[in-house]
């Protein structure tokens, strides 16, 4: 028994450890990735010093953040200030311990999931994380005791609030059709049909809320450089600022996978190993948004307003209704 | 209502396409180090101070350029030659305050002292930016180098009217014509 006991607790820090570094190499590449992409669109070479193509860039950016002063501003919080950007990473990283990365793996007669934990309540742990997220912003521009951190805050946890909603009404018709809340089930559900051609209006209110969840443009009030400095992040510098932009990253790639999980497929696909698939999700997910924010402007506030609470959430009800209305006549 | 939204649709696909098409498109970019652009002949750089066509310092050490600079940066002495003509026993510029802003140049009335297109000229410290005169003088004429001061000013005038270099002949009050 003890044994078992053992080899579970080894087998649960190795994925974890995988799953971190994994995400966390993804999430630094990303950065570079995201960099090189905008500049490419907007005729510009991007980061090209640092290595072959500037691919030691990321590793260059952590010595700079390391290595900078991390000022604490006179008049600030300071316990606050100091735990917010832990807040804001670890809610971003702890989504990924439910995203199943492949199918169940057979070691020595052993059977392996390939994920770190198979909750059952997989999408409230999910929406659950996301919506703690909100703290992150809210404390640090609080407790940064800065106007500008203030404001940012208070449209970050206005914005994310709002696009709460039709986050998750648009997972509940996916829940409906795969009868379970957990995502490797979830995910097995869509071995032939991904729930993108069944749900796609669903895919689309899930991929705008998750946008604005990720304050990334179009959706970038909370940082808006050019009316808010940098917004609720305004005051942070060195490493606290360097958890933030992970975080922000960090969310990126988990929202990837999770647009991948529910409605893509997750790591079903041909030919390639499950993980592959997966990658290839989240980096299509990636790529979509970054070409979003070389296109779009930035919405304003009460725009953002008006199509979270006057579209999306009630476009994401009347689909409950309607995907609950098609499942019982399928049914009868 | 039909028409709007078709035509906000277009406005937005026509957006995402422009980005789409400049990911492929070569980057305008000029890689600074490898490769330099050439500047135009007026940019505002390093400065120099310059001789005329017979080889003499230009600078009089009349300290406009140094009473117009902003920053205070021009410091010099002022001497005089045997000949009675002035020169400036010594002549510093401190680069770490120059702002390149070019007003030394345009005060200055025997078109010494010139800004040129080098710029890369920053160095580990400060005490390395301050320019003597031996650093600033060069053997050309910069910019105009056929232009004489002496040659214009300070001379008695012995010709006719109107007859010195650079001079207007006079106007004649009789008529009308241009
Ligand atoms: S360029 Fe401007 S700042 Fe520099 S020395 Fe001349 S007057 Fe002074
Ligand atoms: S450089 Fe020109 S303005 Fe300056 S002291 Fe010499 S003559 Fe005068």
């Amino acid at each position: 028994m003890v044994f078992y006991w053992v080899v579970g607790f080894i087998l649960l820090v190795i994925k974890l450890g995988a799953a971190l570094l994994a995400l966390l190499l993804c999430a630094a590449y990303l950065v570079l990735a995201e960099r090189k992409l905008l500049a490419r669109m907007q005729i510009r070479y991007g980061p090209n010093r640092a290595g072959p193509f500037g691919l030691l860039q990321p590793i260059a950016d952590l010595i700079k953040m390391m290595a900078k002063e991390d000022v604490i501003p006179e008049g600030a919080d300071r316990m606050i200030f100091r735990y917010a950007p832990a807040v804001a990473a670890s809610c971003a990283m702890l989504i990924f311990a439910v995203v199943p990365f492949g199918n169940s793996l057979t070691l020595w007669g052993y059977r392996i999931p390939l994920v770190v934990t198979d909750l059952n309540v997989g999408v409230l742990a999910v929406l659950g994380l996301s919506s703690l997220g909100v703290y992150g912003v809210a404390l640090g521009g609080w407790a940064s005791h800065s106007k500008y951190s203030l404001l940012g805050a208070v449209r970050g946890v206005a914005q994310m609030i709002s696009y709460e909603l039709p986050l998750g009404l648009s997972l509940v018709p996916v829940v409906m059709l795969s009868h379970s809340f957990s995502l490797v089930d979830i995910v097995d559900r869509q071995s032939i049909w991904p729930f993108i051609f069944i749900q796609p209006l669903s895919f689309a209110i899930f991929f705008v809320s998750a946008m604005a969840e990720i304050k990334r443009i179009p959706f970038d009030l909370p940082e808006a450089e050019n009316e808010l400095i940098a917004g609720y992040h305004t005051e942070y510098s060195g490493l606290r600022f360097g958890l933030f932009f992970l975080g922000e990253y960090v969310t990126l790639v988990t929202l990837g996978s999770l647009t991948a999980v529910f409605f893509l497929g997750g790591w079903h696909g041909p030919f390639l190993p499950g993980v592959i698939w997966l990658l290839v999700k989240i980096a299509a997910v990636a790529f979509i948004m970054i070409w979003i924010r070389g296109t779009l402007p930035r919405l304003r506030s009460d725009q953002l307003m008006n199509m979270g609470w006057k579209f999306l959430t009630p476009v994401a009800l009347i689909n409950i209704v309607v995907t609950g209305a098609v499942l019982l006549m399928i049914s009868a | 209502m039909y028409t709007s939204i078709t035509e906000g649709v277009r406005g937005i696909a026509a957006g995402f396409a422009m980005t789409l098409r400049h990911l492929f498109r070569k980057p305008i970019t000029v890689s600074y180090p490898e490769e330099k652009r050439p500047l135009p002949a007026r940019t505002r750089g390093a400065i120099i101070l310059t001789r005329d066509p017979d080889g003499n310092e230009r600078c009089v050490a009349c300290y406009l350029c140094s009473g117009v600079c902003p920053v205070n940066c021009i410091s010099m002495q002022s001497a005089e030659r045997d000949n009675g003509r002035r020169y400036a026993a010594w002549f510093r510029i401190n680069f770490s305050r120059c702002i390149f802003c070019g007003f030394c140049e345009e005060a200055c009335p025997t078109l010494a002292i010139q800004l040129t297109p080098r710029f890369e000229m920053s160095r580990k410290t400060p005490l390395d930016l301050l320019y003597e005169k031996e650093d600033l003088l060069v053997n050309h004429g910069g910019k105009n180098s056929d232009y004489n001061y002496y040659r214009r000013a300070g001379v008695a005038v012995t010709g006719e009217k109107g007859t010195h270099i650079g001079e207007q002949p006079p106007v004649d009050t009789k008529t009308l014509m241009p």
